[in-house]
């Protein structure tokens, strides 16, 4: 399905909101849980992200890593991340899927042979948080060849000329972190802030989709909804640490929360 | 094969992404780091062209660290194992106990050019740990310390000198529980407070900025040792140059002077802990901490766990410029189990008076085992990088002694 992330804004655009995106670890806590809770919340996403566990991830918080650790602790493999993305867009063809994680978990499998991979089984985009421009130039243009959108971050330490490059390079979809932090910490700014620097990076090129993430709640997200698009990972995830200690049914609570998110922005 | 270029310093020999031979390094890291990395970068540049802070430098190398380190012949060990000339240059006699002195003091110098206030620094055997707090406290900076529980634990005495400098230690629990996971959240950190805080990386490993200023800061080991040479032999004599590797800070500033000559001439020998030896058992290139390395992981490309008494060689990774090194056929590297680097203390601290920690301790086990080989005229030199007094304890319970 082509462009399939641009319809997606496309869609939450007509209806005057920004996309909900969320994001939660493939394999969390198994590979059939990890897929239930995705096709669980689809329905009130726009766009799904699902994380490549790594054991050394230096950009995500505590809620990620458990989420990360717990995945890897089920034995979870590159190549089953693969087949449950193909189960995922067997059912939901329409509903576009991300693949974020580390560069060392390509690098490893090959970047050519991951690619392939992603295209064949259905992968809509990637995001990989450690290859950052322009470093990532080439990698971004493998991509497109294959019809894979890799989206570009911006971060509040990126200087407007950096910013302007990374526009210039970026595909259909930008990433901009919302606060100096890893994954999943509180807000250092002010929503407003937040989107006043939403604002500069819009300015530059209006065209582009802009989601804003990190650190994104259920008390935050209403405040943040003039972006084109918002995501929510940790507060998810740690959403499945809390249901999997009370031993209650992770797939209800976390299908409950993003039913929540989605209420608050519509 | 990858070639090395003769007059510029090994540190230099990236391209502008940062790769060493188009294999080795890079700036691996979130969006978020990377202006901070660009300004230290560009600080750094400037600083070690600037007089002023290269005499400041000086200055605290000579009247906070003690100046220069000893330079003697080991003559009971070169009698007992009847090859090579044994030498050792003492550095463990700096104060801070170990090479990483120097890394913290530059880095604590970096901070307060930088204006930050903060600085944070990851430690595995606690000797950067230790030497950061230390400089710290003298610069006036906040100081925090990040430091695997299991690393707490077993490097006790270490871990009091930081809090008694003032340091906050703040234990990693994830993982291992040693410097891999260490200096994961130290680098965590450092991406949410990249504001205000310096980050002080523990070795030669990181994005290239970080691995070029341990580097540079340690080099002071080899201008030392070649000046020291001169004045014992009136040349620099044929050597082998050997020094323990856990990410490769000590080896490199050990190295550094002698790169451009001929490995027949001077040979350097690296020794890794054995169950922690991606550069002498073939690892393949992963990317860890910001940088592309000869690294030990599984078939998935997950970080492997390794094992070594020694704190501070338990390690995955490797300098990046430690894989440069390999590649280009300027060093060779071998490796030292837990049994052998205690058998070499045991041996060393019957026939002389240096105590070396657990990581020399792998040195000199490579020392032990090469120089009944050699000739009389072979000069082996040891790079005695550590004091064994924090290790006091594991040795005790391994030995069921510690030497006077």
């Amino acid at each position: 399905m082509k462009n399939s992330i641009n319809n997606a804004f496309k869609i939450a655009k007509s209806e005057n909101r920004p996309a909900l995106i969320s994001y939660t670890v493939c394999g969390d806590n198994t590979k059939d849980k990890s897929l239930q809770i995705l096709n669980s919340i689809s329905k009130d996403l726009d766009i799904a992200e699902w994380g490549i566990p790594h054991n050394c991830p230096t950009a995500d918080g505590k809620d990620i890593q458990n989420s990360s650790y717990r995945a890897l602790q089920n034995g979870i493999r590159l190549n089953d991340i693969f087949s449950l993305v193909k189960k995922f867009k067997k059912t939901k063809p329409s509903k576009p899927i991300i693949l974020m994680g580390y560069y060392q978990m390509i690098f490893n499998f090959g970047e050519k042979k991951f690619v392939q991979k992603c295209k064949a089984s259905g992968v809509d985009g990637l995001i990989i948080v450690d290859l950052s421009f322009p470093d990532n130039k080439n990698f971004a243009k493998l991509c497109k060849k294959n019809s894979i959108c890799f989206v570009q971050l911006i971060a509040p330490t990126t200087t407007v000329k950096r910013m302007k490059e990374i526009i210039k390079s970026s595909h259909e979809m930008i990433y901009m972190i919302s606060t100096i932090s890893t994954t999943g910490s509180v807000l250092k700014y002010s929503t407003k802030r937040i989107i006043k620097n939403f604002n500069v990076i819009k300015k530059i090129k209006p065209s582009k989709n802009v989601v804003i993430g990190f650190g994104i709640t259920e008390k935050t997200i209403s405040n943040l909804r003039s972006a084109d698009g918002l995501v929510v990972g940790s507060a998810i995830c740690r959403e499945i640490t809390r249901s999997l200690k009370d031993r209650q049914n992770p797939v209800t609570n976390v299908s409950k929360l993003v039913r929540k998110l989605k209420n608050k922005i519509i | 094969m990858i070639k090395l270029k003769k007059k510029i310093p090994l540190i230099d020999q990236h391209d502008k992404f940062g790769f060493y031979g188009n294999k080795f390094g890079g700036n691996y890291c979130a969006e978020t780091m990377r202006k901070p990395i660009e300004d230290l970068s560009k600080l750094f540049e400037k600083l070690r062209k600037d007089r002023k802070f290269l005499k400041k430098r000086d200055h605290y190398f000579k009247h906070y660290l003690g100046g220069e380190t000893p330079f003697f012949k080991l003559e009971n060990l070169t009698r007992y194992l009847g090859g090579a000339q044994i030498w050792c240059k003492d550095v463990s006699a700096i104060n801070g106990d170990a090479h990483k002195a120097y890394h913290a003091t530059v880095n604590a110098l970096i901070c307060k050019e930088s204006g930050k206030r903060y600085i944070a620094g990851d430690t595995g055997a606690g000797m950067f740990g230790k030497n950061l707090a230390m400089a710290a406290k003298k610069m006036n900076l906040k100081c925090k310390i990040f430091m695997g529980t299991k690393d707490i634990s077993r490097q006790a005495p270490n871990v009091k000198f930081m809090r008694d400098a003032g340091a906050e230690v703040v234990p990693v629990d994830s993982g291992s529980k040693t410097l891999v996971d260490a200096v994961s959240e130290c680098m965590r950190h450092y991406v949410s407070n990249c504001d205000n805080t310096h980050l002080a990386v523990g070795s030669a490993i990181g994005c290239n900025i970080f691995l070029k200023i341990c580097a540079w800061s340690t080099s002071q080991i080899s201008r030392e040792l070649k000046k020291q040479l001169i004045k014992e032999f009136g040349e620099i004599p044929k050597l082998k140059l050997i020094n323990v590797i856990g990410g490769g800070s000590s080896a490199l500033g050990f190295w550094n002077e002698f790169i451009d000559y001929d490995k027949k001439h001077v040979e350097l020998i690296g020794v890794e802990a054995k169950y922690a030896a991606p550069l002498s058992t073939n690892a393949k290139v992963a990317i860890l901490h910001g940088a592309a390395q000869y690294c030990l992981t599984d078939k998935e490309g997950q970080i492997a766990e390794t094992h070594s008494l020694s704190a501070g060689l338990d390690y995955p990774g490797s300098s990046p410029l430690h894989g440069l090194l390999k590649d280009s056929g300027r060093a060779r590297y071998t490796n030292a189990s837990d049994k052998e680097a205690l058998a070499a203390f045991k041996l060393i601290t019957k026939l002389e008076d240096i105590r070396p920690s657990l990581e020399p301790a792998h040195a000199w086990s490579e020392c032990i085992r090469l120089a009944p080989k050699l000739k009389k005229s072979d000069v082996l030199v040891v790079n005695n990088c550590g004091k064994g007094y924090k290790d006091k304890k594991i040795y005790i319970e391994q030995l069921g002694y510690y030497p006077k």
